[in-house]
C-alpha cells in the first residue's frame, strides 16, 4: 500500500507542470482576446475618461508581466479574483456552479452506463441481430443529434405538449427552496436533510437534462463496449472456458466482460470530460445555474478574471478524473502497474 | 481492497443509482393571485446601479426597490397600452420643487411620507450622500449625471433635513428629467456610511448585495444566475399600493424554453420579447403581447464619413434609396416597428423625433446617385453588425447586402463578437458600414443628436462631423422647449440629417412584453425594465 501512496503522489507531481501550463496558457490566451473589459464594463454611455477611470480601477493599466504576478500571488492564497460579469468572487461562483454541473453530468453519465454497457453487450452477443440493429440506430442517433436539439425537443414532447415534466427552470421549481448546503448536490443534500419532497423535486428537475445529456453520452459507451466484447468473444480463453462447459453467464460475465471492462473504463473518463464541456448548451436550454453557463457568459464579457477560474478548474478536474480512472485500471487489471 | 471486492461494491453504488422512476405529475401553477412569476433572458449582476460594471438587466432592481425625487407621468397610448410620458414629470421623494428665475438652482421639498425600509425618514442628507455618490463613483452613473449638467458634489446642498438644492452651471431642460431616470436612486445613507470602509467609502461592496433604501419593493432572495425575489414593502407610502405582494424573476437563457413557459402557463410576464415571438404569440391570442415603439430610438445604417466612399454625400443617399426598409420592416423586425422611410418632405415641418426620412427604395435613383459620384461601378466594403444582436442585425445585414448588390455594392458580412462591439463601432469608430441601435433615455431630438450626430461623441459611430450641426446642439442642448429658437434649430437639425444620412434610420424598434391575459398595468418604460408597482392580476 506504501508504494501505491508514492506512486500516487509521483502520479500527482506530474501534474503540477500541467497546471501551471494552464495558469500561464488561460491568463495569456484571455488577455490575447480582442474585446476590451474596460470599455465593456464601463457601461452604456461611457466616455473616454469613465473607459479609463474602469481601466485603472481593474488593474488593467498596469503591464501583463505586473498583472501576472499579482494574479499568481493571489492565486497562492486561494484568491481566484473577482468575477466582474456576475459581481461575485470567482471561487464562490464555481462552488455553487461546480456542484450543479457535476450532479447533472453524473446522473446522465450514469443513464448512459445503464443503457449503453448492457446494450452494448448484447450486441456484440448476438451480431447481426435486432438488439445490435437498435444500438446502432440508438448510437448514430446519439452522435448525430445535437443536445440543444434533444434538450428542446424532449421540452417540447413532455413539458410542452404532455405536460408530464416540471418547468425546465434549472435545479429547483420555484416552489422549493433549496436544501442546506452540505456538498452542494441538491439529491444527497436533501436527501441528509431528510427532506424527500425537495428530494423529489430535485429528481424530477434532473430527468429531462441528464436524458438529454445520457443520449449524447450513449453512442461512445456502447460502441465501445460492443466492440471490446466482439474482441473478447472472439477471443482464446473464452473459446477455453466455452470448451471446459463453464456456464454462459459465467463465461460472459466473468471471463469477456471483465476484459472487456478495461477500454470502456477509459472511454468513460473520455466522455465524461466530454460531457462537461457539452453541457453548455444543454445548461442553456434547461436554465442550469452550471458552470458552462457561467464560462460562456464571462467569455462574451471579456471577464479574465472568471475565464482563468473556469480554465483552471477544469483543468484540474481532468488532472483528477484521469487519476482516478487510473487508480482504477490498476485495481482491475493487475498488468496495469502504476511504475511504468 | 482486492479486484474482486471492488466489482462488487461498483455494482452496488451503480445499482443504487438507479433513479426511481417517478411518477409525474402535471406542474401545479406556482401562481397565486399576488404573486407575479416573469421569466427573462439576461441575468442581474448587482444590486446596485451605481457599482463598477453593473449590467443593464440589473438597472430594474434600482427600478423597483429605491425611490427617485421625481418620477415620470404615465400615458395611455391609441392602441391601448400603457406607456411612461415623458412630458410629465410626478412627484416622489419630492413632495414639490421649485426653480430659480435663472433656472440655475432647484429646490425641492422632501415629503415627510417618505420612510427607508428601517423606518427611519429620507432627508436631504441622503439624498445628496446618495447624488454625491452618483456623480463620484465614475462609469456610466458619472456621464449620465452629467446629462443633467451635475458633475461635481458641490452642486448638490442639503439646506435642512426636508429641503434639497441643486445647483447648476447653467439652466437646462435636461436636469429635471434626469432625475427621473433609474441613476439618482436615494440610498438610506446613515445605513451605508456604517458599511463605508477607508477604500470604499461609498459602501459599493454592501450595497451590491444588501440594499437599502425606502422603494415600494424589497430584494427577498437572489440567487445570481437563477432568480431574484421582490417583496412588497407595505409601508411604503409615496403612491398606490402595488397590488403585487410578491414578484419573483427569473432568470431562463434559452428564448425557446421562455416562450414555452408563458404559454403553458408557468410564467406569468415574460420581458424583452425578440419580434419574431412578439409578432407570433401575439396572433396566437392566447397571451397579451404589449409593446410600444421605444422613444427616442433608432435601429440604423451606420456609414463612416472616413472611409472612402462614404465621404461622398452622393453616395451616402445613393444608398438611402437603394435599402430595402419594407423587408427590413417585414422579415427582420417581424412588423414589430415603426417605419421610418417614405417621408414626404425634405425639411421637416414638425420637430416629431424620430420621424421618417425623406427615402423610399428607388434603385434607378440609387443608380443615377452613384454615377453622379463617379462609382456607377460601384464598389466593394464591409458591413458589420454585433453578434450580440443577431435576431435583427443578421437578417438585416443579409438583406441589405442583397439590395446594394443590385446597384453594384458589393458587402462583405463581418459578424463582430458583443464584447469586441463597443470597442470597434463606437470607441475606435473604425467600422465602414454597420448597424446600430442607440436609443436616449431622455426624450428630446437634441439630446439624440449630443450623442450620435455631435463629432467624437460615443454614438457618432459614423465619424460625422457638421460644423453646423456643432453649433446648433451646442445652442440646443440645455434650451428649454418653450423657447422662440427651440423649434427651429430642431429643425433645421433635422433636416440636415435627412439631407447627410451619416446615419440612415431603418426603424424605430418595439419594447415587447407579453403575459397572461390576467395580468394588467404592464407600462412600458424609457429604461426597457419591468416597473412592478403598477402590476394587477384578476
Amino acid at each position: 500500500m506504501g508504494t501505491k501512496l508514492i506512486q500516487i503522489g509521483r502520479r500527482l507531481l506530474q501534474a503540477v507542470p500541467s497546471v501551471f501550463g494552464v495558469v500561464v496558457i488561460s491568463f495569456v490566451l484571455t488577455r490575447a482576446l480582442p474585446g476590451d473589459p474596460a470599455v465593456y464594463f464601463a457601461g452604456a454611455m461611457a466616455d473616454a475618461q469613465s473607459i479609463a477611470q474602469v481601466r485603472k480601477a481593474l488593474g488593467l493599466d498596469r503591464s501583463w508581466i505586473e498583472q501576472f504576478f499579482i494574479y499568481c500571488g493571489n492565486l497562492l492564497h486561494g484568491d481566484l479574483g473577482m468575477s466582474l460579469n456576475t459581481g461575485r468572487p470567482v471561487l464562490e461562483e464555481l462552488m455553487t456552479r461546480l456542484p450543479a454541473s457535476l450532479e447533472l453530468t453524473f446522473i446522465g453519465l450514469g443513464l448512459a452506463i445503464i443503457v449503453a454497457v448492457p446494450l452494448g453487450v448484447l450486441a456484440a452477443t448476438r451480431p447481426g441481430s435486432w438488439v445490435d440493429h437498435l444500438c446502432r440506430i440508438l448510437v448514430t442517433a446519439g452522435v448525430s443529434l445535437p443536445t440543444f436539439f434533444t434538450g428542446l425537443f424532449l421540452i417540447y414532447l413532455f413539458y410542452y405538449l404532455l405536460g408530464w415534466a416540471p418547468s425546465p427552470l434549472g435545479r429547483l421549481d420555484i416552489l422549493y427552496v433549496p436544501p442546506p448546503h452540505v456538498t452542494g448536490f441538491f439529491t444527497i443534500d436533501s436527501l441528509i436533510a431528510g427532506d424527500m419532497e425537495t428530494f423529489v423535486a430535485t429528481i424530477k428537475q434532473l430527468i429531462l437534462p441528464a436524458i438529454t445529456l445520457g443520449l449524447f453520452a450513449l453512442a461512445p459507451i456502447a460502441r465501445m463496449t460492443r466492440a471490446a466484447m466482439l474482441g473478447a468473444l472472439a477471443s482464446e480463453y473464452v473459446r477455453t472456458a466455452r470448451a471446459n462447459g463453464l456456464s454462459r453467464f459465467t463465461v460472459l460475465g466473468t471471463y469477456a466482460f471483465r476484459n472487456a471492462a478495461l477500454p470502456v473504463l477509459t472511454t468513460l473518463g473520455m466522455v465524461f470530460s466530454f460531457l462537461l464541456g457539452a453541457n453548455v448548451l444543454v445548461e442553456k436550454v434547461f436554465s442550469w445555474p452550471g458552470i458552462g453557463s457561467f464560462a460562456i457568459s464571462a467569455l462574451v464579457a471579456s471577464d479574465y478574471a472568471a475565464v482563468q477560474g473556469f480554465v483552471l478548474s477544469m483543468a484540474l478536474l481532468f488532472v483528477a478524473v484521469n487519476l482516478i480512472i487510473d487508480l482504477i485500471l490498476t485495481l482491475i487489471d493487475p498488468r496495469v502497474g502504476m511504475d511504468v | 481492497m482486492h479486484r474482486r471486492d471492488f466489482l462488487k461494491t461498483m455494482g452496488v453504488a451503480t445499482g443504487a443509482s438507479v433513479l426511481p422512476f417517478l411518477r409525474f405529475l402535471p406542474a401545479e401553477a406556482a401562481s397565486h393571485k399576488d404573486t407575479l412569476v416573469v421569466v427573462e433572458g439576461n441575468s442581474i449582476n448587482s444590486l446596485d446601479l451605481h457599482r463598477k460594471g453593473t449590467n443593464r438587466p440589473s438597472y430594474q432592481v434600482t427600478v423597483n426597490i429605491y425611490d427617485r425625487l421625481v418620477r415620470f407621468g404615465v400615458k395611455t397610448l391609441e392602441d391601448g397600452t400603457m406607456a411612461y410620458d415623458s412630458t410629465k414629470i410626478v412627484p416622489e421623494v419630492a413632495k414639490s420643487w421649485t426653480i430659480s428665475k435663472d433656472g440655475k438652482s432647484l429646490t425641492f421639498k422632501i415629503n415627510p411620507k417618505a420612510k427607508f425600509w428601517d423606518g427611519s425618514p429620507v432627508t436631504a442628507h441622503d439624498v445628496k450622500w446618495s447624488f454625491d455618490r452618483a456623480v463620484s463613483l465614475g462609469g456610466f452613473p458619472a456621464v449620465q449625471m452629467k446629462a443633467g449638467s451635475m458633475t461635481k458634489p458641490e452642486q448638490f446642498v442639503a439646506v435642512d433635513d426636508m429641503t434639497f438644492r441643486i445647483d447648476l452651471p447653467q439652466a437646462s431642460k435636461l436636469t429635471l428629467p434626469d432625475l427621473a431616470v433609474p441613476v439618482p436612486f436615494i440610498i438610506n445613507s446613515k445605513v451605508a456610511k456604517t458599511h463605508a470602509k477607508k477604500e470604499d467609502p461609498w459602501a459599493t461592496e454592501y450595497l451590491h448585495k444588501t440594499p437599502a433604501g425606502s422603494g415600494a419593493y424589497k430584494i427577498a432572495r437572489w440567487d445570481p444566475g437563477q432568480q431574484f425575489v421582490y417583496e412588497r414593502n407595505d409601508k411604503w407610502a409615496l403612491g398606490p399600493k402595488p397590488a403585487m405582494k410578491r414578484v419573483i424573476v427569473r432568470e431562463v437563457p434559452s428564448a425557446a424554453t421562455r416562450r414555452a413557459l408563458i404559454v403553458r402557463g408557468d410564467a406569468d410576464l415574460y420581458m424583452d420579447v425578440p419580434a419574431k415571438d412578439a409578432k407570433e404569440l401575439k396572433e396566437g391570442g392566447k397571451l397579451k403581447v404589449s409593446g410600444a415603439p421605444i422613444d427616442n430610438c433608432l435601429h440604423v445604417l451606420g456609414l463612416n464619413v472616413k472611409y472612402k466612399p462614404f465621404d461622398n454625400l452622393k453616395v451616402r443617399q445613393a444608398i438611402a434609396y437603394a435599402l430595402p426598409y419594407k423587408d427590413i420592416l417585414t422579415t427582420s423586425a417581424y412588423g414589430r416597428g415603426k417605419a421610418m422611410f417614405g417621408g414626404t418632405e425634405q425639411t421637416p415641418s414638425t420637430i416629431t423625433w424620430p420621424q421618417p426620412f425623406p427615402y423610399v427604395t428607388d434603385l434607378e435613383k440609387a443608380k443615377g446617385l452613384l454615377a453622379e459620384a463617379g462609382m456607377a461601378k460601384g464598389f466593394e466594403t464591409t458591413l458589420s453588425f454585433n453578434l450580440g444582436l443577431a435576431d435583427w442585425e443578421e437578417p438585416t445585414a443579409l438583406l441589405i447586402q442583397e439590395a446594394l448588390g443590385k446597384i453594384g455594392i458589393k458587402i462583405v458580412v463581418d459578424k463582430i463578437p458583443g464584447a469586441n462591439w463597443r470597442t470597434a463601432a463606437l470607441v475606435e469608430k473604425r467600422l465602414p458600414m454597420h448597424l446600430e441601435n442607440f436609443g436616449g433615455w431622455l426624450n428630446y431630438p437634441d439630446y439624440y443628436f449630443f450623442w450620435a450626430y455631435q463629432y467624437g461623441h460615443l454614438f457618432n459611430s459614423s465619424n460625422y462631423k457638421n460644423p453646423e450641426i456643432e453649433k446648433l446642439v451646442d445652442e440646443t442642448l440645455h434650451m428649454e422647449t418653450s423657447d422662440p429658437k427651440y423649434a427651429p434649430n430642431v429643425k433645421r437639425m433635422i433636416a440636415i440629417a435627412f439631407r447627410d444620412v451619416p446615419r440612415i434610420p431603418l426603424y424605430q424598434p418595439y419594447l415587447d412584453a407579453a403575459m397572461q391575459k390576467s395580468v394588467g398595468g404592464y407600462v412600458s418604460w424609457f429604461h426597457r425594465q419591468l416597473d412592478c408597482r403598477t402590476i394587477t392580476r384578476t
